[in-house]
């Protein structure tokens, strides 16, 4: 094998990212399928505390990076839901807080290895608007890729970052070749509390009129940065008069299904949206709004979840038949794909 | 900070007294510049700019886990974590207690008061047995709980845990004192102090002061 090659697996792809995007310190609670990350950060002699539970995480991190220190965590589900109590200050107060979430089947304890069933936590959990950077892998260069960026972009713009992936991602075990990931260049992190000056800093407002004042000039951040954070794939659209829209693993039975089906004949292309939030509308708008597109068929291991955001975000002039296949939980494979996709085109 | 501020403390509020006297021994012992006061909600949240100290507020039962986090990223602030009796001993218990099990170098101040203050005046874990508040219409059924007793147990041997109340100021700073030297010794610290709630107790002046002492009948003052 070549030295530039390594024989990695999810979990310690995204441990190796995190050490090199310059991470500090990891709070965590054991939660299947996320505890990998956290035993192989550990395994690495980074330092870490295991907390009473995934609140105490949450507001550990809130607390470091507070005091300028990059700090992440890594959980799924359940635990998911518990971190969204530490993640809406972070969205409230603008900390670089990093999340690796692992989806799990749900609701509840559900399963413990896989669905898409947190998109909506993810990317709008807590009492608030959403206004925190959500990335898609698919494939462990991208979940590398991914949890770099969610340090650099979170550091640099001030929003929480999660990396939404799943279990299966990270057990997979792959070569991998880092080389060339491992030239992205780090946004280092700041004290948010000064140590040479004084500062009074509220997460709770008196008047309504300032809170509205805060979200909107966050509201605003958030837009201006979306066209440098928003990242999608394309592929075989040209001619398509289907695409297919799927993110994160599922992307990799679709593109496998485009495959044999164009071998068939059947114009099929691919949208997969990279980040969720911000999303990539306008790249969606011109896919799907060419005007040989006939259908859209939505893929995802949830009911309609990623097909919610879809449909709020894609213009309203758009007027294009939409086909759902919903898989709650389960994996999706590229001979269902093929199936599926050949009913459609009859 | 010469900018005056108004305190939004309800008038005969034991909240101003515990800042002031806290803000004068970190003088004291030269620790304002390097203190770091992290707020729970709750009556507490209103000090968020109350002293010239860093301060910022956080969510209700969560002032613990920030406040750790911030002391094990920079280690040499003093890191208080200002709370009322609800955030501390029922939202709040579960972090509390782990902070104290792995002898987290922090100092939680406690205000109580024996009822949620912000919220109206209802039940909380160190609510009288018989006291009226909003949610216990006829009279709480249940024994208050005594915090610092309750967590000495867990604790190493040299963190520090004590109780005091807003009309006995020497002690009251002897405590302060002894808990941000305990902190610098790398040690957990908590200390409860007995404060006033006319409003919801509904008492007005000598009542008030009667009612605190009171309290001290239930809650032993003292290091613990």
């Amino acid at each position: 094998m070549q030295e530039n090659k390594k024989f990695i697996s999810g979990s310690q792809i995204t441990v190796q990212a995190a050490i090199d995007a310059g991470a500090q310190m990891m709070y965590g609670y054991p939660i299947t399928p996320a505890t990998e990350v956290f035993t192989g950060w550990i395994k690495n002699k980074q330092p870490y505390l295991q907390t009473e539970d995934e609140i105490a995480a949450g507001f550990a991190i809130c607390g470091a990076v507070l005091a300028g220190q990059k700090a992440f965590t890594a959980t799924s589900g359940p635990g998911h839901v518990l971190m969204q109590d530490g993640l809406s200050m972070a969205e409230a107060m603008r900390l670089p807080f990093v999340l690796i979430a692992a989806q799990r089947g749900g609701p509840s304890s559900g399963t413990v290895i896989y669905s898409q069933q947190e998109v909506t936590l993810a990317c709008y959990g807590g009492n608030g608007e959403g206004l925190r950077l959500v990335y898609s892998p698919c494939g462990l260069e991208e979940l590398y890729e991914l949890t770099r960026r969610a340090f650099n972009e979170s550091w640099k713009y001030r929003f929480p970052a999660i990396v939404l992936t799943d279990g299966y991602t990270l057990k997979t075990t792959t070569v991998v070749e880092l080389d060339n990931l491992k030239k992205i260049e780090n946004v280092p992190s700041h004290a948010l509390v000064p140590e040479d000056k004084i500062i009074h800093w509220p997460n709770i407002y008196t008047f309504e009129e300032e809170l509205f004042e805060e979200l909107n000039n966050a509201k605003a951040d958030f837009d201006k940065i979306s066209e440098e954070v928003v990242a999608s794939e394309v592929l075989e659209e040209q001619d398509a008069e289907i695409i297919i829209i799927a993110h994160g693993i599922v992307g990799k039975s679709v593109k496998e299904a485009i495959k044999q089906l164009r071998l068939d004949g059947i114009k099929v292309g691919l949208f997969r949206p990279i980040t969720l939030r911000p999303f990539p509308k306008k790249q969606l708008d011109k896919v799907v709004g060419a005007t040989q597109v006939k259908k859209v068929v939505m893929i995802e291991s949830s009911i309609g979840q990623l097909a919610r955001i879809v449909r709020d975000e894609l213009a309203p002039e758009i007027d294009k038949s939409f086909v759902y296949l919903n898989y709650p939980g389960l994996g999706v494979e590229t001979e269902e794909i093929v199936k599926q996709i050949k009913k459609i085109n009859i | 900070m010469t900018e005056f501020i108004p305190a939004k403390f309800c008038p005969g509020c034991g909240y101003p007294i515990v800042l002031m006297m806290m803000h004068n021994i970190l003088k004291e012992m030269k620790l304002n510049t390097q203190s770091v006061l992290g707020l729970d909600i709750g009556c507490s949240l209103l000090a968020w700019n109350f002293l010239p100290i860093n301060t910022f507020q956080t969510h209700h039962g969560r002032v613990t886990p920030t406040m750790l986090g911030f002391k094990r990223a920079r280690p040499n602030s003093i890191c208080i974590g200002m709370t009322g009796d609800g955030g501390a001993y029922a939202i709040g218990m579960q972090s509390l207690a782990h902070a104290v099990k792995r002898d987290e170098p922090i100092t939680v101040i406690v205000v109580n008061n024996t009822v949620y203050g912000m919220t109206g005046g209802q039940t909380a874990p160190t609510t009288l047995h018989g006291q009226k508040t909003d949610t216990n219409l006829e009279g709480n059924i249940d024994d208050p709980i005594s915090g610092p007793e309750f967590f000495r147990p867990l604790a190493h041997k040299d963190a520090f845990f004590a109780r005091t109340a807003v009309n006995e100021p020497r002690q009251l700073q002897e405590c302060f004192r002894k808990a941000f030297e305990t902190q610098q010794q790398g040690h957990f610290s908590m200390v409860e102090i007995l404060s006033f709630c006319p409003t919801h107790w509904k008492t007005k002046g000598a009542d008030t002061i009667a009612h605190l002492n009171e309290l001290k009948e239930t809650f032993k003052l003292g290091i613990i």
